[in-house]
């Protein structure tokens, strides 16, 4: 390590997370901890045979106070930057501009909203004749409307929250579904732990009440149809994950950086570790072990917390409860709470969820109840100060991370 | 570890020993090096599609590939694939089949394309439900997984990661035109962190397609110098309207320079530092202070240990628009003060168009060939100089001149501005 000093921790200092159970992270914690399971917000109907986890009303104007600015952005641009304007407000950065100035954004991004009235119309109308390639050109020409690229743009995530937030120390925007979360957190940990950075943005969203969204996730077979179930409870023949919308941030932070301004810590990331393995039958299980050596875990706990980002595609949640079942056979007791069961499936930043529950949940020296009844969950023995999150993505991609408690 | 591998900072220095680039005026270096230095241009109409009802119809597209029907996925795969395998090549590194290092590849957008929204709805002709419940119905019957390519996000780079054997997770990247300069950026952080001796860094991108073209059609951000292809991009010059849309493909081998030296590798240049900067002022345009630029630009500076008058040639953005070209000329001068009007500074997008996302691997390509060669390659189309642009551009012909350091500015969307510093020598 050249620059980097060993004995730097990295905390997470902010958090802003919006959801289909609210907005802000007290609301998120007096709905999830507790004795009983939390309820999941749910729309079966608008998108039937499909359900999602739909985001409820927000008052943009809270955080994106233009209207101009409100204009050029689409739902995920909003639930982003709102949640980036949580966190920051809840490190204490918000409208400081020294540090807003120095803060580096690492953003968990994919999208590519399309106008979907526009392509129903062009759709609508025949192709085969002769002038099909020019009317085509003409209506895209007339119909698209200008700044719509500009919410396609995977960076544009990152940019408006430079240009709301004037957050503009650098910006990193990473790609690739469910590995995307698990990249830009490693990307920001890795600099904060050799001296290339000491405060970062890190975050995502996803608006999954979006036609051409779910049409890319039916294309790829991995969407589920019916009824709600927890993702233990998918793994029948109708597996697959429920789309969930989100926006949720991060700020993390050197311990010397946030001990100099006196801020405080939810937690530490202990670790963050990824891999893509190809995917025969049996390699996500055996990832998953590798990498869990690569992590600080303290192994005279008599249960491991585990945080689970399992999406309920079936074969990634089998190989998951395969990993954990030979956590157990090691003689740890996994204590298990998949997320996706009452978030839904939050892509991009689904692993970014699971470590601001982490945080959470070690700030506030609890732990959730089982989030569902399925029985793969079910209620602990011991007291968490470090917390396991776990994200293989539906089709690439295994990613862990441990959270501990500073103290 | 000996000094001699360690930069100002102490840090592990970083050298290239590989490099691969595609453009609209061929496969590989040789051959684009040869035309870039000639001053050809690879602009030229549109064949790929119709264009009539455009307001541009000229790009320089790549149409060396065999890939039949085009799309943005394939031919943008298949341009990472050729200029990775041909930077692996000279770099000697690893075996074909296992790259010792992390690739991290800046990919274009991916999304279904026209010619796939028709087929999924023209699959199902006798349905009484429209638009995308009519989409969604179609793609339920799992007979069209073969598209599922076009919408993942990391698509490009699993094939890649599957066809060179990179070492574990790969990173896919966005950070628009800055795209290739952030991949390289990236595999040097990683290199100087000790995480990794080696990294593949490439950019990849082929989106000229009727929506492609168009959007940028719609910002205003396209020249409409239709009728004479070769001369629409005309990078500093006083008409410049725009830039011309362009494909392209650049991959570097990057090594702690006291790995290749150990195995003997080609030392091909030096990356000195990289500076990032994000502007806070517009998704499309630069504060008009050009305080991002110009902190992009100091904190490449700082990063590579060199002072302004140490830097020999600049690569240049020069995108050919009359915003960003304007906005350079600014920041260089503000941070190269005097020494700019003794610095070349050249576009190579007066030849080979804008490369979008693929912009800051292909120029770093270009920078690493001038440093080698001491050929700087023209900006041509320079017919009537901007009178507030005052720049040495390297007018119309290449020049042969030393150079050992070299600026490459990438600039994009969303208010993203990465710089790279290549250099010959070790510090």
């Amino acid at each position: 390590m050249p620059n980097g000093d060993e004995r730097e921790q990295v905390w997470i200092t902010g958090i802003g997370l919006i959801s289909s159970l609210g907005v802000g992270i007290d609301e998120h914690w007096n709905k999830l901890h507790g004795e009983t399971p939390p309820r999941p917000v749910i729309d079966e109907g608008r998108f039937a045979p499909y359900t999602v986890h739909p985001m409820p009303e927000i008052d943009v104007a809270q955080q994106i106070p233009r209207t101009s600015d409100q204009r050029q952005m689409d739902r995920w641009q909003k639930f982003g930057v709102y949640a980036a304007g949580l966190a920051l407000q809840d490190a204490g950065i918000a409208g400081n501009d020294a540090l807003l100035d120095k803060t580096d954004l690492c953003i968990a991004a994919g999208n590519g909203e399309r106008d979907i009235a526009l392509d129903s119309r062009i759709l609508a109308t025949a192709d085969a004749d002769a002038d099909a390639a020019p009317r085509l050109n003409t209506e895209l020409m007339t119909g698209l409307r200008p700044t719509l690229y500009l919410v396609q743009l995977s960076n544009l995530l990152a940019g408006n929250i430079s240009i709301i937030h004037k957050a503009t120390g650098s910006s990193r925007t990473f790609k690739g579904e469910e590995m995307a979360g698990v990249s830009a957190i490693k990307n920001a940990v890795d600099r904060i732990k050799a001296g290339q950075g000491d405060l970062f943005l890190v975050g995502g969203a996803l608006n999954a009440e979006r036609e051409d969204f779910l049409l890319g996730c039916e294309l790829t077979g991995s969407l589920y149809r019916g009824p709600h179930q927890s993702v233990w409870d998918r793994q029948g023949e109708n597996d697959g994950f429920i789309p969930g919308s989100v926006g949720l941030f991060l700020v993390l932070e050197s311990s010397s950086h946030a001990k100099a301004r006196g801020a405080m810590p939810y937690a530490q990331i202990g670790g963050i570790a990824s891999d893509r393995s190809p995917r025969a039958p049996g390699d996500i299980a055996a990832t998953a072990s590798t990498l869990l050596k690569e992590l600080p875990l303290d192994t005279s706990n008599r249960e491991l917390f585990v945080m689970s980002g399992a999406s309920g595609v079936r074969a990634t949640t089998a190989e998951e409860l395969q990993f954990l079942s030979d956590v157990q056979k090691a003689g740890i007791e996994p204590v298990i709470r998949a997320w996706g069961s009452i978030f839904g499936h939050t892509h991009e930043a689904h692993f970014l969820v699971g470590i601001a529950l982490a945080a959470l949940a070690l700030s506030k020296s609890e732990f959730y109840p089982p989030f569902d009844t399925s029985g793969v969950e079910h209620t602990r023995k011991t007291w968490a100060d470090q917390i396991l999150v776990t994200t293989f993505g539906h089709w690439r991609g295994e990613g862990l991370g441990l959270v501990q408690s500073v103290w | 570890m000996s000094n001699d591998n360690l930069d100002h900072k102490g840090r592990p220095l970083v050298a290239v020993t590989g490099r691969g680039v595609v453009t609209s005026l061929g496969i590989g270096k040789s051959d684009n090096w040869m035309k870039l230095t000639a001053g050809q241009s690879g602009i030229k109409p549109i064949q790929r599609f119709d264009t009539r009802g455009l307001k541009t119809t000229i790009a320089g597209t790549v149409d060396h590939f065999d890939i039949e029907p085009y799309s943005a996925f394939d031919l943008s795969t298949a341009m990472a694939e050729a200029a990775a395998a041909e930077a692996i090549e000279e770099a000697r590194i690893g075996s074909r089949s296992s790259f010792p290092g992390p690739l991290i590849i800046a990919t274009p957008p991916s999304e279904l394309e026209w010619p796939h929204l028709r087929r999924l709805y023209n699959a199902l002709p006798d349905s009484e439900i429209s638009g995308y419940a009519r989409l969604l119905a179609s793609a339920r019957s799992g007979k069209h997984a073969d598209l599922a390519r076009h919408v993942r996000f990391a698509a490009i780079a699993e094939r890649l990661k599957d066809r060179f054997s990179t070492r574990g997770e790969p990173l896919s990247i966005c950070t628009a035109c800055a795209s290739g300069a952030t991949t390289i950026q990236l595999g040097l952080e990683a290199i100087r962190r000790g995480d990794t001796e080696a990294a593949l860094c490439v950019g990849t991108d082929a989106t000229v397609h009727p929506e492609g073209l168009i959007r940028f059609s719609l910002l205003s951000a396209l020249s409409t110098g239709n009728d004479a292809p070769q001369k629409a991009s005309k990078p500093f010059s006083k008409r410049r309207d725009g830039f011309v849309i362009a494909e392209g493909a650049g991959a570097v081998v990057l090594e702690s320079l006291s790995a290749a030296k150990a195995r003997g590798a080609p030392i091909l240049g030096i990356v000195r530092g990289c500076g990032e900067k994000a502007d806070s002022f517009h998704r499309t345009r630069s504060n008009p202070d050009g305080a991002a630029m110009i902190g992009a630009i100091r904190k490449t500076l700082d990063d590579a240990g060199v002072t302004p008058e140490q830097i020999d040639y600049v690569n240049a953005h020069g995108t050919s628009t009359p915003e960003n070209d304007r906005m350079e000329y600014l920041s260089l001068k503000a941070v190269l003060g005097d020494h700019l009007a003794n610095t070349p500074v050249s576009s190579n997008k007066s030849m080979i168009g804008h490369t979008l996302i693929a912009a800051g691997s292909v120029e770093a390509v270009f920078s690493l060939l001038t440093i080698e060669t001491g050929i700087l390659p023209p900006t041509i189309n320079y017919d009537e100089p901007d009178p507030d642009l005052p720049l040495d551009v390297v007018p119309n012909t290449s020049r042969s001149k030393s150079v050992s350091t070299v600026l490459s500015n990438s600039f994009g969307f969303g208010g993203q501005n990465v710089c790279v510093v290549f250099s010959g020598e070790p510090a």
